[in-house]
């Protein structure tokens, strides 16, 4: 059955690969940050598997990597986009030379995903059985992002290593924000590991009249969007969120819809995930991935939604919940 | 119940507010929590370790690196940009809400992945809409900035305000998994289809809100304009 294990393995050769050019160019610091980037990748179900049998050291030896990719991520810099300005005039020669057969492989990217990711999930048994059935979109990305690897070489005529250092340019103009998302889900876990969430809960329980219903609501809503954007995520928030005002105080004093309470909770939550910079996959690694000198253009362009939207599903709360 | 693990939290507040670097933050954030919370270290290096291996599926998007790297080096990004001058009637509006509500809608259908900031909006979606919002006249260093993020919020937008629609979801999954573990039992179709009136109203209100900002490009065109004469 095909699993995410090799989809990960190449994730992590192309990460010790780039490692391998930056050591090669002395951008040493950045070839050390990769290095240890790719382990999690290269040695991640090993790692888990040790833990699980009771032998802890790998995993507190990748904790010690995830403090140093913190420490290095504060020291070290971005690569410059050095060249940019410099070839402007041959991408836009290749623009017109190859035309319209460059966005092919782009496009083959969310195609070859969903055509697998359909297959994968209402192919024919035998089909569907050669994915695991969780995660066969991720799977998919990276089986479509194989192929149109393949296709982009041969459309633009340069090598495997050219676009695998292409690759690499793109990923040392990331620096530190690719790490990011990773690092903000491991504090998720810290924090649900030594309680946060419940000392939150507590709190806000001491706080509102419970008697009242909007106040139990606006405490539930509000809340939602807070813990998410100290989180950085809705999942986090949610459980929370839930334990200390949604069950015990929403549904089962006031009785409201157990459904529509949990639905529209989740997605007052995601509010604030368009308001958070702790959300960094969605908010942070666009920016520079655009190259905006603002770090919070993103959050800007969406708070007005976020909080027309946010007024929207209290008032939908109100009205379906009850 | 302990309190002192909040601690953690007032470290990820102060260390943004004062703009340190978010990784660092996020790290330092993490060790106070735990040991505020008085885990041993050993049990805490553990602790982060697992948890930094059980979220890498977050880094997937790295895959799709060398491909859009490879193009971009080729001219991808101009291509695109000369592609969409081509067409004078695409307006900015009518290119960013057909792509809002085909997001929507395949997110609903479980196809979150498909697109996102480094597979589309980087390549396709930011130099496309660039292209539709000179079509009258060319863009200033601040308004393409402007538009770039709208076209990422777009993106955000779409993918959060659908993919709660879709049953095996992992948001659905956890809401019926969390009433399931207090004696609620909820069938996953109740959960997602109460998220269709949010997902509408997402629609709804983004739509208009890029309509405006259309309305605003052309108007502080039009002052420029009066201005020069």
């Amino acid at each position: 059955m095909l699993t995410l294990e090799p989809v990960y393995l190449l994730l992590g050769a192309f990460l010790l690969f780039g490692a391998v050019l930056d050591y090669r160019s002395r951008r040493r610091a950045m070839a050390v940050f990769w290095a240890i980037l790719s382990l999690p990748f290269l040695a991640g179900d090993a790692i888990l598997a040790a833990a699980r049998e009771g032998s802890h050291w790998p995993a507190q030896a990748m904790g010690i990597g995830v403090i140093a990719l913190g420490v290095m991520a504060a020291l070290g810099g971005r690569r410059p986009s050095d060249d940019e300005a410099a070839l402007e005039h041959t991408r836009r020669a290749d623009a017109v030379r190859l035309g319209n057969r460059l966005f092919a492989p782009a496009l083959l990217i969310p195609l070859v995903t969903l055509l697998v990711a359909l297959a994968a999930q209402y192919g024919p048994p035998p089909v569907r059985a050669l994915f695991e059935a969780k995660q066969s979109t991720l799977i998919a990305l990276g089986i479509a992002s194989v192929v149109a690897f393949a296709v982009a070489v041969r459309v633009t005529g340069a090598g495997v290593g050219a676009g695998l250092q292409e690759g690499n340019r793109l990923l040392d103009a990331l620096g530190w924000a690719a790490l990011l998302p990773m690092l903000l889900a491991t504090l998720g876990s810290v924090f649900a590991a030594t309680g946060v969430g419940d000392a939150i809960a507590s709190l806000v329980a001491m706080v509102i009249p419970t008697d009242s219903r909007i106040a139990c609501l606006l405490a539930f809503a509000l809340g939602m969007v807070l813990f998410t954007a100290i989180m950085g995520n809705a999942f986090a928030a949610f459980p929370v969120l839930m334990a200390g005002i949604g069950l015990p105080l929403l549904v089962q004093r006031h009785g409201a819809h157990p459904a529509v309470l949990g639905s529209i909770g989740m997605l007052t939550g995601y509010c604030g995930t368009l308001l958070t910079p702790m959300a960094a996959n969605f908010n942070i690694v666009p920016v520079v991935l655009l190259e905006l000198p603002d770090q919070y253009a993103v959050i800007r362009a969406q708070l007005p939604t976020a909080l027309v939207l946010l007024a929207v599903n209290i008032a939908l709360l109100w009205l379906l919940a009850f | 119940m302990n309190y002192w693990p909040l601690l953690g939290v007032a470290v990820v507040v102060l260390g943004l507010a004062l703009r340190r670097n978010p990784a660092l933050v996020v790290v330092v954030a993490g060790l106070v929590s735990g040991i505020a919370a008085g885990k041993p270290l050993g049990e805490l290096l553990d602790l982060l370790g697992t948890a930094f291996v059980n979220n890498r599926t977050l880094l997937l998007f790295v895959l799709t690196l060398p491909v859009i790297g490879l193009l971009e080096r080729h001219g991808l990004r101009e291509r695109a940009r000369g592609w969409i001058a081509g067409f004078r009637s695409l307006t900015l509006p009518r290119l960013l809400v057909a792509y809002l509500g085909l997001r929507q809608l395949l997110s609903m259908f479980g196809l979150i992945d498909l697109a996102g900031h480094a597979q589309t909006v980087r390549p396709l979606l930011a130099p496309m809409s660039e292209a539709a919002a000179a079509q009258e006249e060319p863009l200033d260093e601040p308004t393409r900035n402007r538009v770039r993020a709208l076209a990422a919020a777009t993106d955000n937008i779409g993918r959060f305000f659908g993919e709660d629609v879709f049953l095996a979801f992992g948001a659905v999954l956890l809401i019926q998994g969390f009433y399931a573990g207090h004696g609620i039992a909820l069938e996953p179709m109740a959960i997602a289809l109460w998220a269709l009136p949010t997902a509408i109203a997402a629609f709804t209100i983004h739509a208009i809100r890029i309509a405006w900002f259309q309305r605003g490009l052309r108007r502080g065109s039009e002052r420029r304009r009066d201005a020069d004469a």
